[in-house]
């Protein structure tokens, strides 16, 4: 089998001097493709995330992004290296309007980067009507689409997303997933941690269901979808 | 009855609106500096009074050594000419001091009040560094014309009773400080830098994903915290005259205007200066003259209404400051809470 596009290779490690929290877990995602990772709570979703990005001590394992090894690497040298991350909490800049929220997310390129604006303007209409409103302003749902938008200007290769849809209705969380789907099938890889494991693994071409720390299972969302084990455990019958 | 009137607000700009707009805009500039660096690099900057003083202080070395060579502006001071040289010693003495001393905190990812005794201890030691090299006296540095408008000319001009008199150093004071504030808001409103400043000051974890050099935003503040407090004290110095001993005291009313209007606000900042500065002055103001010319004769004052005597001034700035403290603790302008 050909090497993802980006891996987290049975990573093992924790939060600085803390016990390991990963044991030897294993996250992938091809390019174009939308994997999702679950779970119950305390599972490890975020951590295995912030692995990924190199926000805590990766003590075993490799991430590998593109075949290259990118373990040692800070998370501000890994939005050189294409990836973009959008955090569950405090993810915007409140007190500066929309289109500053996206400057700032460009604010590592040196071009011309008002056709990227262009582009996120287009994914989410919305924003562009609301481009002079500070961020703190706006919806729950509108936040979001700010804070992927912001990630999204850097042109990244892989996209991650922790629980992008927490705290917004069934309407809201709906549409950013069409969203995210329409991300994907630009060409941008997709990452993402999901409190909401059946609406998720629906869209997902991979899913990865994590219990303490550990893959407890791995597959296509819709071979997870149909395993009743997964169902039972985890969605709820 | 008009005339009366017309006496009443003379008087009252001359004692009290012109005197009091431009200790606002010092102290505007004063909260500037202290609400960046409080935006930014977040804790309370207590050097920020002898900041100003060794930026003014260095500002009058210059302006003497100008008046020794006879360079002169005049009828403008001397000093403005001495400014930027000012500010570049200011600049040095702060990235040395962030260099040497908060750089390390920084890195220690120390608690906002150990950053406020380091600064105490900074303060403590420009508070020594600026007597030890220009003396603890008072030192008058202003020259070129003093007034732009003499009370006995207008009176003359207008055939009122009542003078008004307008210093030069007011006016250099005002038109200073619109110019400061203009391009201080331009440059956080409209440049790239400016913005990874607000960035950073708004969400620090967010400003570092997006690629923002935290040292870069941290010099930067330096820079224009620098330039803000050697203007702040040289207009200050020119109005009144330089004291070490008075640009400490300084850091009560600039801490309560900032915190009025809202740290890490500047908006609040300009806003707090003038609500301190026009408290201060109305409050220590006999208003005896105006309600003379205001009130019937029979309703004549008798004693001075003078609230509080203007040896007190400084209890203004802290009664206004534990009142917004109690009820409104991020400001007028929503900063952030202590």
């Amino acid at each position: 089998m050909a090497e993802p596009f980006l891996i987290g290779d049975t990573m093992t490690g924790g939060y600085g001097k803390g016990p390991d929290i990963l044991h030897e877990c294993t996250i992938a995602v091809d390019k174009g493709e939308i994997a999702v990772i679950v779970g119950p709570n305390g599972a490890g979703k975020s951590t295995a995330m912030k692995a990924v990005f190199g926000m805590l001590d990766v003590r075993g394992g490799q991430v590998r992004l593109d075949g290259n090894d990118i373990t040692k690497l800070s998370p501000q040298d890994r939005v050189l290296q294409g990836m973009g991350f959008v955090p569950q909490n405090h993810n915007i800049f409140t007190t500066m309007t929309v289109e500053e929220n996206l400057e700032m997310g460009a604010y590592i390129r040196r071009d011309d980067y008002t056709e990227t604006m262009d582009q996120v303007y287009d994914l989410f209409p919305i924003l562009k009507e609301k481009r002079n409103q500070h961020a703190g302003e706006l919806s729950g749902g509108q936040r979001q689409q700010v804070a992927v938008g912001r990630a999204l200007m850097t042109q990244p290769s892989v996209l991650m997303l922790d629980e992008p849809t927490a705290g917004v209705s069934p309407i809201v969380m709906d549409e950013l997933f069409d969203r995210i789907i329409e991300v994907a099938r630009t060409g941008i890889s997709i990452l993402m941690v999901e409190q909401n494991a059946r609406q998720a693994l629906e869209i997902a071409d991979k899913g990865y269901v994590l219990v303490q720390g550990r893959n407890a299972y791995t597959g296509t969302g819709q071979e997870l979808l149909a395993d009743p084990e997964v169902r039972k455990s985890f969605l709820g019958g | 009855m008009m005339i009366d009137f017309l006496n009443a607000i003379v008087a009252l700009s001359n004692f009290v609106l012109i005197p009091a707009i431009a200790y606002g805009s010092q102290l505007a500039l004063g909260a500037l500096g202290v609400t960046l660096v409080y935006g930014v690099l977040r804790f309370s900057n207590f050097a920020h009074g002898d900041t100003m003083a060794f930026g003014t202080m260095t500002v009058i070395l210059f302006t003497w050594w100008f008046q020794s060579l006879g360079i002169s502006i005049h009828p403008l001071p001397t000093a403005l000419l001495a400014l930027p040289f000012g500010i570049a010693a200011t600049a040095l003495l702060l990235l040395g001091t962030d260099r040497v001393v908060y750089r390390f905190y920084r890195k220690q990812k120390a608690q906002p009040v150990i950053y406020l005794i380091v600064s105490l201890g900074v303060m403590f030691i420009l508070n020594g560094l600026v007597r030890f090299i220009i003396g603890p006296g008072d030192q008058r540095f202003a020259d070129g014309e003093r007034f732009i408008m003499k009370a006995r000319d207008f009176k003359a001009m207008t055939g009122l009773k009542e003078g008004l008199a307008i210093k030069t150093s007011q006016s250099i004071t005002v038109v200073t400080a619109i110019i400061v504030v203009i391009a201080l808001f331009w440059f956080l409103n409209r440049t790239r830098t400016g913005k990874s400043m607000r960035a950073f000051s708004d969400n620090e974890d967010l400003a570092l994903l997006s690629g923002i050099n935290p040292e870069r935003v941290v010099i930067y503040t330096w820079l224009i915290v620098a330039a803000l407090a050697t203007i702040a004290g040289t207009l200050y110095g020119l109005d009144k005259s330089f004291k070490p001993f008075t640009y400490f005291q300084l850091l009560l009313p600039i801490f309560a205007a900032a915190i009025v209007g809202g740290l890490g606000s500047p908006l609040g900042a300009i806003a707090g200066g003038f609500v301190i500065a026009f408290s201060e002055v109305m409050i220590t103001y006999a208003w005896k003259k105006v309600l003379t010319y205001l009130m019937p004769d029979s309703l004549d004052p008798s004693g001075l209404v003078q609230l509080i005597a203007t040896e007190y001034k400084f209890a203004i700035s802290f009664v206004i400051l534990v009142i917004v403290l109690l009820f409104r603790p991020t400001g007028l302008f929503r900063g952030k809470a202590l």
